[in-house]
């Protein structure tokens, strides 16, 4: 698959202070288990930054802390500058999240679920109309305002979901698997869309299957058992692990004993 | 504020357009208003009855055509023989054998006791009850148009093994001037309607109301908004607000709807002050929809939320008051109806619309329905959690 043409990767990453993720020894078990194993990472203003690993491995779960739908069992995060444990409501005005499940009411209109979640945020009607215009000319779904949204292909559905995330301009944004189910054509356009987003400041975290995916983030990380087992530029990982392709350190980190 | 505007707006139009709500909130209620205030009733009628005659009188005539012209009774057979009128009692043809003795116009003429028997099937005790109270009163409407006594003894035939209850009733017609009436209050008719059609209302606001709230939730939880907007810093008190308002408007409406067509179609009397009960529907709806509420901040699926919510409103409305009387449970289950609101809504909506009471005579029952109403809406907004410990 060609991907989007190549960004100045980490351009807007190198320079800020203050990550839009701070994330120290992040730990999450559910009774016995453990499934996420202090993880410690962050995450710059502007960066795009892919969480992989297979099923199971942690990935949704690190993020459910992280947007405050879970709470942490030990290890400490901030985001946007917010704790986790303490700042919940803070850190969810500064965040733009789309979950693997489709969010958005599909017995509503484009329009209303666009000022639906406007107002949800607080923003007035003229941000609101404001937004929205600009939303659907750069989705070219203006003249899809009044359907359903419940009718429109998935492939634009999705690209709804995250513009509409995106609505009250957070500083992060969490994507979990946001191209589930779509075509390459779908996929490349949706991540011209992460890359307007992160050009502008925004930081993304996006979870993802496709390893292709993960060589168009600026930075990765590959968890394995709720462990982080590598983590830095695609380039990075692949020359630290001396392998070609990431495909194949997936498949070497995913194989028991192979790990070490 | 503003939020809350935007949930609620979201909301109706959702209700809107969906047609399976519209048709859940307003099709089927009004359906089921008529249907089930015509089904559902204490008064029988057309009760089979085997009339043993062994006098062949003008008197014992007249008393048959008595229990006939009646709306209460059909008479299946008349016979002179007790083992033929039995036979249709065991084999179901007759619920009841009213048995005219030999010499009863003799008896009665002369002054003396003239006895008449009644034997009601009473496999189904509340309905043998009614039976015998009518023929009971048919009986003694009689007698006391002729002055005369006499004794009437009823007798319920049970299934197998349940003994037979023998009851000698004493007529309470003397002859003479003296004798004993009954006048019923409020309700001189007795008319069944105006008792079951608010209690139907009731039970159908309730139903709809609870179910509606808890399956709205459940439903954005399987669908994954619930999660969207748990990620919003919408606050639960917002959230929480956001559903109870819609819910309760719809239900306030139907239940509005409701009594006018009960006032219309069935002439339940509005005897009090209309707002009485509107204020304590608005009240009572608050708590109804607050545990419908919580219903849904407990459970995880919609399947447990249909669970939890029937399993509540069963015990809701039997033990409300609604269908059996509160005074005969026993102590334990009066204290459990006390405790369920629907009870209280129902004291106030009986107190006002056929007692005529005002506020003064069911503002107990509205004040404690609006403390039970904060502190479900409290402890709702403290069950619903956007983050998961």
């Amino acid at each position: 698959m060609t991907g989007p043409s190549p960004r100045a990767a980490g351009a807007a990453a190198s320079a800020s202070a203050h990550p839009a993720i701070d994330a120290v020894g992040l730990t999450r078990r559910f009774g016995l288990f453990t499934a996420v194993d202090a993880i410690t990472f962050h995450v710059a203003p502007g960066e795009v930054f892919g969480f992989l690993g297979a099923n199971g491995a942690g990935k949704t779960t690190a993020m459910r802390i992280l947007t405050g739908l879970l709470a942490p069992s030990a290890g400490s995060a901030t985001v946007a500058g917010f704790s986790v444990a303490t700042e919940a409501r803070e850190i969810r005005r500064n965040i733009g999240y789309m979950s693997q499940k489709f969010s958005l009411y599909d017995d509503l209109t484009v329009r209303e679920n666009i000022d639906f979640y406007g107002g949800i945020y607080g923003l007035d009607d003229a941000t609101i109309a404001e937004r929205r215009e600009l939303l659907l000319d750069r989705l070219g779904l203006a003249s899809r305002a009044r359907a359903l949204v419940g009718t429109l292909p998935l492939g634009w559905k999705q690209q709804l979901a995250f513009s509409v995330a995106l609505l009250h301009e957070p500083r992060v944004v969490f994507l979990d698997e946001p191209t589930g189910g779509v075509d390459p054509i779908t996929r490349r356009r949706f991540w011209e869309l992460i890359y307007e987003t992160a050009a502008a400041g925004t930081a993304v975290l996006v979870t993802t299957h496709y390893l292709d995916e993960a060589e168009y983030c600026d930075r990765l990380s590959i968890m394995v058992d709720g462990r982080i087992a590598a983590m830095g530029t695609p380039e990075d990982v692949r020359r630290d692990a001396g392998v070609a392709t990431l495909d194949e350190l997936f498949l070497r980190l995913m194989r028991p004993g192979a790990a070490a | 504020m503003r939020t809350i505007r935007f949930l609620v707006r979201k909301e109706f139009l959702q209700i809107v357009r969906d047609r399976g709500t519209m048709a859940q909130l307003l099709f089927i209620p009004f359906v089921q208003l008529l249907v089930l205030s015509n089904a559902a009733t204490f008064a029988i009628r057309d009760t089979r009855v085997a009339i043993v005659d062994q006098d062949r009188t003008p008197a014992s005539a007249a008393l048959r055509a008595r229990l006939e012209g009646g709306r209460q009774f059909m008479v299946e057979r008349v016979t002179s023989s007790v083992v033929s009128a039995e036979r249709d009692l065991i084999q179901r043809r007759a619920s009841m054998i009213v048995h005219i003795p030999p010499r009863f116009e003799e008896d009665l003429t002369r002054g003396s006791a003239a006895p008449v028997q009644v034997s009601v099937n009473a496999e189904e005790g509340a309905v043998a009850g009614l039976i015998a109270g009518y023929a009971q009163q048919i009986i003694a409407d009689f007698a006391s148009d002729r002055a005369a006594a006499f004794p009437l003894a009823v007798r319920m035939v049970g299934d197998d093994d349940a003994p037979v209850v023998m009851t000698a009733t004493p007529n309470p017609a003397r002859p003479g001037p003296l004798g004993v009436r009954f006048r019923t209050w409020f309700n001189a008719t007795r008319n069944y309607k105006h008792y079951m059609v608010p209690a139907i209302l009731v039970s159908l606001v309730t139903i709809i109301g609870t179910l509606v709230t808890a399956q709205n939730i459940a439903r954005e939880r399987e669908l994954g908004t619930l999660e969207q907007l748990n990620v919003t810093p919408l606050r639960s008190i917002d959230f929480i607000a956001g559903k109870l308002i819609p819910a309760w408007i719809t239900a306030m409406a139907l239940f509005v709807i409701g009594l006018v067509a009960g006032w219309l179609l069935f002439g339940v009397p509005m005897r009090g002050p209309l707002w009485v009960v509107v204020l304590g529907a608005g009240v009572y709806l608050t708590v109804a929809l607050g545990i419908g509420l919580f219903i849904s901040a407990i459970t995880h699926t919609q399947q447990q939320t249909m669970f939890v919510s029937f399993f509540l409103l069963m015990v809701y409305l039997l033990m409300s008051g609604m269908y059996t009387p509160i005074e005969s449970m026993p102590s334990w289950a009066q204290w459990v109806s006390a405790g369920t609101p629907v009870r209280h809504f129902v004291t106030v909506m009986r107190t006002v619309l056929v007692r005529g009471g005002g506020i003064e005579a069911t503002w107990r029952e509205i004040a404690g329905l609006a403390v039970a109403g904060v502190a479900v809406l409290a402890i709702s907004a403290g069950a619903y959690r956007k983050t998961t410990a």
